[in-house]
């Protein structure tokens, strides 16, 4: 053993916690070593995740601490050479399980600032152009290219701009917001900053949903440490109150505002009326994220990564029953498959995967046929997927999707804003509908309901919960019509007892 | 004919000049910029079905009927929110749209209770009339949840809520925001759970915010909030617009009938006054004209401790001419006089002044703005030349600061109030107007939700001018004000008189803040806002002009707009806020003693001659009395006959005790009312009076804007009161045949400059017309003193303050002041005779928690009200809206008697009652003074009528 005593890194992300690294993190220390806590790798199936000189010990609990320090117990090698990690494309992800989260000294030692830096050298518009030349989209889902948002913002007049940053990541099985809010929050200041500049507002919120407190509490105390070099633009933190709807950005707005978390019509678009009706960027948390990367090494640079017009890379978040969940950032193009089956592993349950969800709990079910599809929003869109926040929910062949239809139109009930027709009623109605499909009634003339009713949800809709709840009941009911059509009712029977 | 409502654009007017042209259906259509798709459709009578939207409010998006399909555009955006652009091609009927919005309509039907057959909007209602253009004929949907079987909130007296018909559009939550600003109504729970509520969950109507302005009914598309009179009556088959009898702000209503029988008034979006908004009192409160104790026919007496008899019209006029006529033989024309009521219309006020001028051969006539706006006239006539405010309404919305002296326009100007917050809000999209506040009391304006003051100046009462004096010392002596406007429009001269007085360091605010008790610092910061802040505008109400020195602050205020160049275009001016209806035209009809039609003196032999050629009589060239000099003269002996027409001045006027002694002297009072007021008491002659329902005529409003009043039904009395006026003139023998109101206003018209261009046929046509209308100003005047002031030059007149003679010491260590409340009206004939007096009803002493401490008083208690006058008792309310020191009430019921308690003190030049302020002390008490006891008896007794057949039978 070296004489120099080595460091013992633990994520202190919340999902790591959640699976014991703090008892972990007291039983090293107990044990006499110095202890880092880091961000996460993002490999999540191997929480908590200790890594020893590059070495990783992967679900590791109290007990196992003397071997690990006497280095006797199984590593699964260099973090960096597993595969899951190898073969990434980590750009924002770039510090994953590198730094400590808070730490400025660390994140300036691994390129922080740097973006800010050469921005501030900048005109405005010419930082617009860099991002423009990134082709950068918006990471939310609609996919609007960030440098003409930002274009707009700028030219708008006004005495007063914000940036907000919208960090209410209510998607299911969705996280990456959440690790960068409590795994490097100083990059997300940074492309804040760096966007303030761009457009000529001084002042930045970040939204981030009340069921992060880890990233809330990292979150204040990143926006305190760096003041005084971000000044003399500031960020504020806000904390939503629980509606998933608030993550529509108008809601969001309004929210911020302290009004009902209600939709806004649009026109007029936020960039021109937005936050306390001045002119407002309102950017998904990845949207900003990219930012310091794209100022640091050019927006050309960012632009090689991709295909078609998706370009970049994305970071996907491989969820649901799967083996290898966790975080994976690609650059846009590969296969759906490759995600679920290669990267993924398969289901953990073993069993053949089903379909896959992607984009969130109002994103279309993939069937397996489709798994050629590349990673690239265009792609998806041709065969009414989508790829939103690039969530990725697997489920294996055990699923009932008039079950999972169902869900969708119960998910919009529960969480509409209820300021629209088609998403107050119908999804409401739309449940009471595939009640009746479940039960086995008039299911012909019932699907036939549900069909129009998704016609006027989709088109009818004020925004994009009413409007996207069609697309996982239309493509549950279009790739697995024998799940609707010719109900098994013994399988029914028998789960039923099952759950008794 | 069925129920027509107004005509619905779906969203605002655009205000831009700019032009754009689209297609809508293969249809060109130019629009202003800013127009919506919906509004621009609508302008070429293509009606894109909707239920959100409503031309009132701003454009919302949620009911999504109204989508459309535009070229070159994904998806199909809602009409109402996308704005027309150049080029645009629109269909609004496509196999997509249509289907759409079938399912959209489906949807909604599936929650809504079918009983359109039983539903007091059976007719009048958007959501059955929007099923049918999209052609809805079936609902598919398995129903199991809905929102229907709801209880109803009957609890305003007015409308009913009924949860079970709401479709969640918002307009009544949008109504109460955008065009009322009280924010009382809210959406409880969201999606499927959405549900209006005034306030939180656990409150009805009557116990939230809501102030019954009315306008979340007029907004809402079904019968969710509907009036009580429609779910009596039924639905309204004609309509006739004509103008409200409360306040000076003259909203225009449709009057909805069926038949004879008024259903509802609803504001009329045309009137250029209101613009579609209404208040609790307007709105609702009309059923005065209807109550059981309106007097309907004629009555006389010998004597006031007679009861009363009930006679024919020709007996009753007979009567009154006799007495009238034997008491001018007696003791002369100067012994009779009459008095004008501002809540008639002009043509009625013209007609009484001209009865007492060329009748009974005196200028023995007044009216009620005696008692509140005389100061203006003098005032305003003074420095500027005319006795009117400078600016039409719409003016606010140039405004970048308002000043906001004496006046509480939220409770006593509501449809103003509210115009006045949308532009303190910012809600026409530019920088909200900054606001100063000089008032003792924290009035709403002060502070209320989505409003704050930039600066309250919480004087003390009665240091209006020396406030004002600081605040010019401040404009002054920091050289803010415009030397450029001050030469070029008014006299420099005066203007160096008045800069070097005001400058004086006795009139620092750092000196004045002991008498004014506004800290010098606060006062500063208002000068130098009002100087400097833009267009600044100033209004103010009676808490000006009742003071002793009510004329000094008017011309202090007026001193102001025109030291800093605010005078003469939109956003600024000097702004009188009228409290009756017709308080402007009573002034401008030659109500005043000294004074005939058009502010013309009464000694000027030119405008005599013109009136004494018209009138075919000889006119006395000496001003008459006023009403208090009318009451001394009367307790002297001198004056001794009075007509009295639509005035209480026995509960108006101050220092009830002199009052009376001076009606019970006379021999003989007629009272021409709807009720037997107070002052009927004292009365031998009683002639029933018709309300603004029953007559033609017009109203002036505070904006000098004049109105058309329309008959909408018969007289319940048989005469309108211009024919009444007449009927006694007749019956005395001058001969009048006047066969409608309009040829009583071309009479006016041709005998008065500024109204020369005025006539029915014209109002009829343009709906108003503002004073001066004459060669100069063919289509009215909505701005005065545009191109320089009417008197010529603008004038400077020094103000020095000086304190009133009522000053507070050992027994009467407090302040009294006095004001109203939104849901009465004056001294309460017509709104204690409403619903109204359900939010109040009784007068209250408002008190500082500090005083109440020390005098062991509690909310709720019976205090005894004394001021060197007299006394009087109410129930406290203990609130920090007043200052220590001060307290406060109001006098809208006769059983409190406030002006028991005031003074005799009045304005200098005027004689207008310092009716705001009274040194007082205030105690605990037991009940009703001696005086209230006695009063009530007296009333009591001196209200009966007899009732002859039940005699005769005897």
């Amino acid at each position: 053993m070296n004489t120099q005593k080595s460091i013992v890194r633990i994520s202190d992300d919340a999902l790591a916690l959640a699976l014991g690294a703090d008892k972990l993190a007291a039983a090293f220390e107990k044990a006499g070593a110095s202890v880092e806590r880091v961000s996460s790798w993002g490999m999540h199936w191997l929480e908590p995740l200790v890594e020893i000189d590059g070495i990783g010990y992967g679900n590791a609990v109290p007990g196992d601490v003397a071997a690990i320090l006497a280095g006797t117990a199984p590593s699964i090698g260099r973090i960096e050479e597993h595969p899951f990690i190898a073969g990434q494309q980590r750009l924002t992800f770039a510090r994953a399980g590198k730094t400590r989260p808070l730490s400025l000294e660390d994140y300036a030692a691994t390129g922080g600032w740097v973006g800010l830096e050469k921005a501030k050298q900048m005109a405005a518009d010419e930082i617009v152009q860099e991002v423009t030349a990134s082709g950068l989209r918006g990471r939310g889902g609609a996919g609007f290219p960030a440098g003409i948002k930002w274009d707009t913002v700028r030219k708008a007049r006004s005495d007063q701009k914000y940036i907000v940053c919208n960090a209410d990541e209510g998607d299911s099985g969705t996280f990456a917001d959440r690790m960068v809010m409590e795994g490097d929050p100083y990059m997300l200041i940074e492309g804040m900053a760096i966007a303030g500049l761009a457009v000529g507002a001084d002042k930045g919120y970040v939204y981030i949903r009340s069921e992060y407190p880890h990233a809330i509490a990292k979150m204040h105390a990143a926006a305190r440490h760096c003041a005084h070099i971000i000044a003399p633009f500031s960020v504020e933190i806000r904390v939503g109150a629980g509606a998933y709807v608030c993550g529509e950005e108008t809601s969001l707005l309004n929210s911020i505002e302290g009004r009902r978390g209600e939709v806004r019509a649009k026109p007029p678009l936020p960039a021109l009326k937005g936050l306390f009706g001045k002119p407002t960027v309102i950017n998904n948390l990845l949207t900003l994220a990219a930012i310091p990367w794209i100022m640091n090494k050019g927006g050309k640079a960012y632009a090689d990564y991709g295909m078609g017009r998706s370009r970049g890379t994305i970071p996907v978040q491989i969820a649901g029953n799967v083996k290898y969940g966790g975080l994976y950032e690609t650059a846009f193009g590969i296969p759906l498959g490759d995600l679920v089956e290669t990267i993924g592993g398969g289901t953990a349950s073993g069993r053949p995967v089903r379909a896959a969800q992607v984009g969130g709990p109002l994103g279309a079910y993939v069937p397996v046929e489709q798994f050629h599809l590349p990673f690239d929003y265009e792609a998806f869109a041709a065969v009414d997927a989508l790829i939103g926040h690039a969530g990725i929910t697997v489920f294996d062949d055990s699923v009932d999707m008039a079950k999972m239809a169902r869900f969708a139109l119960e998910f919009c009930a529960a969480e509409s804003c209820g300021k629209c027709t088609p998403c107050r009623l119908g999804s409401t109605r739309g449940v009471e509908v595939m009640d009746q499909i479940i039960a086995g009634r008039e299911v012909e003339k019932n699907l036939g309901l549900i069909e129009d009713l998704s016609d006027t949800m989709k088109f009818g809709s004020l925004c994009a919960l009413g409007g996207f709840t069609p697309y996982p009941v239309m493509s549950a009911i279009k790739y697995f019509p024998e799940d609707f059509k010719h109900r098994d009712f013994t399988r029914e029977t028998e789960r039923a007892g099952e759950d008794a | 004919m069925t129920y027509q409502p107004q005509a619905d654009f779906g969203t605002p007017e655009s205000r831009s000049t700019e032009q754009v042209t689209l297609t809508i259906d293969g249809r060109p259509v130019t629009v202003p910029a800013g127009t919506s798709v919906m509004r621009a459709a609508a302008e070429i009578e293509c009606s894109i079905p909707k239920l959100c939207a409503t031309d009132s409010l701003e454009s919302f998006g949620s009911c999504r009927l109204c989508l459309v399909e535009i070229d070159g555009r994904r998806g199909t955006p809602a009409s109402c929110t996308t704005p027309a652009e150049n080029g645009m091609v629109v269909h609004t009927q496509t196999p997509h749209l249509q289907k759409l919005r079938k399912g959209v309509m489906e949807l909604y039907i599936s929650d809504h209770p079918l009983d359109c057959l039983t539903c007091a909007a059976n007719g009048d209602c958007e959501l059955q009339e929007q099923a049918g253009a999209v052609g809805l004929r079936d609902v598919r949907y398995p129903v199991e949840a809905t929102h229907l079987g709801q209880a109803k909130d009957q609890s305003n007296p007015y409308f009913d809520f009924d949860p079970s018909k709401c479709i969640a559009c918002s307009r009544c939550i949008r109504a109460c925001d955008e065009v009322q600003g009280t924010l009382a109504l809210t959406m409880q729970g969201r999606g499927f759970d959405s549900k209006i509520s005034p306030g939180l969950a656990s409150e009805n109507f009557m116990s939230s915010e809501c102030v019954s302005c009315g306008a979340c009914v007029q907004a809402c598309p079904t019968a969710t909030l509907v009036e009580k009179n429609v779910v009596e009556i039924g639905t309204p088959d004609r309509s006739v617009v004509t103008t409200c009898a409360y306040c000076g702000v003259g909203c225009t209503f449709r009057a909805e009938m069926r038949g004879e029988q008024l259903v509802r008034m609803v504001p009329w979006k045309d009137g250029k006054a209101n613009h579609g908004h209404s208040c609790v009192k307007g709105r609702f409160a009309w059923g005065y004209a209807q109550h059981a104790e309106r007097i309907t026919k004629p009555m006389i007496r010998d004597r006031i401790d007679q009861p009363w008899r009930e006679v024919s019209w020709e007996e009753a006029l007979g009567f009154a001419a006799a007495r009238f006529t034997a008491i001018k033989a007696d003791y002369g024309a100067g012994a009779l006089g009459g008095i004008t009521s501002s809540r008639c219309t002009n043509e009625e006020t013209y007609l009484v002044q001209k009865l007492v001028r060329a009748g009974f051969g005196s200028n023995n006539v007044d009216t009620c703005a005696r008692v509140c706006h005389s100061p203006t006239g003098y005032g305003l006539n003074k420095t500027f030349g005319t006795s009117a405010g400078t600016q039409d309404f719409d003016s606010v919305d140039d405004s970048d600061v308002i000043l906001v002296i004496g006046a509480n326009p939220t409770d006593a100007h509501p449809v103003f109030g509210s115009h006045m917050k949308r532009r303190l809000r910012g809600l026409d999209g530019r920088p909200a107007a900054k606001l100063i506040v000089i008032d003792p009391r924290r009035t709403d304006l002060v502070r209320s939700p989505h409003i704050e003051a930039d600066h309250h100046l919480a004087l003390r009462p009665g240091t209006n001018v020396a406030v004002l004096t600081a605040m010019a010392h401040v404009i002054v002596t920091e050289g803010l004000a415009d030397e450029a406007f001050i030469r070029e429009r008014c006299d420099w001269e005066e203007y160096q008189d008045w800069a070097e007085f005001v400058s004086l360091p006795t009139n620092s605010p750092e000196n004045l803040s002991v008498v004014t008790q506004v800290p010098a610092e606060t006062l500063r910061a208002a000068a130098r806002l009002y100087a400097n802040g833009g267009n600044a505008a100033i209004y103010y109400g009676l808490g000006v002009t009742e003071h002793s020195q009510g004329s000094s602050t008017v011309i202090a205020i007026a001193n102001l707009a025109m030291a800093t160049g605010n005078i003469g275009r939109r956003g600024v001016g000097v702004n009188p806020l009228r409290g009756q209806n017709n308080v402007q035209g009573s002034c401008d009809m030659g109500s005043f003693p000294h004074e005939l039609p058009g502010y013309r003196h009464i000694s000027n032999a030119e405008t005599r001659a013109l009136f004494e050629k018209d009138w075919g009589v000889t006119l006395h060239p000496e001003p008459g009395l006023r009403i208090p000099n009318m009451l001394d003269a009367a307790v002297d002996g001198t004056f001794r006959a009075l007509y009295v027409q639509g005035e209480d001045i026995l509960q108006s006027d101050p220092n009830t005790h002199h009052v009376a002694a001076g009606l019970a002297a006379m021999d003989c009072v007629i009272v021409h009312d709807l009720f037997l007021n107070e002052t009927a008491n004292y009365a031998h002659v009683f002639l029933p009076g018709s309300s603004f329902l029953e007559k033609d005529g017009t109203f002036t409003n505070a904006e000098r804007r004049i109105q058309l009043v329309r008959k909408v039904m018969t007289p319940v009395n048989g005469m309108a009161d211009w024919e009444v006026t007449q009927a006694l003139a007749n019956a005395m023998g001058f001969g009048w045949n006047y066969t409608h109101p309009s040829e009583i206003m071309d009479e006016i018209a041709r005998l008065t400059p500024s109204f020369a261009g005025v006539s029915f046929d014209r109002l009829d046509k343009e709906g108003s017309l503002q004073w001066p209308v004459n060669d100069a100003a063919p289509d009215g005047s909505p701005i005065m003193h545009v191109d320089g002031f009417v008197r010529g030059k603008g004038k400077f007149v020094v103000t020095d303050y000086i304190p009133t003679e009522e000053k507070t010491g050992p027994r009467f260590p407090l302040l009294l002041t006095t004001g109203r409340i939104l849901s009465q009206y004056n001294v309460g004939a017509q709104t204690r005779r409403t619903e109204n007096s359900m939010w109040h009803g009784e007068d209250r002493l408002e008190i500082h928690p500090i005083d109440a401490e020390d005098r062991g008083i509690r909310t709720d208690d019976w205090v005894k009200l004394a001021s060197r006058a007299g006394e009087t008792t109410l129930r406290a309310l203990v609130t920090d809206r007043v200052a220590p020191g001060v307290v406060y009430t109001t006098f809208h019921h006769p059983d409190t008697q406030a002006n028991v308690v005031t003074t005799d003190f009045s304005d200098w030049a005027t004689n207008c009652p310092e009716y705001k302020v009274t040194a007082v002390q205030v105690g605990a008490s037991n009940g009703p003074t001696d005086w209230q006891r006695d009063y009530d008896e007296q009333a009591r007794q001196s209200r009966r009528i007899a009732t002859i057949e039940a005699e005769a039978a005897e």
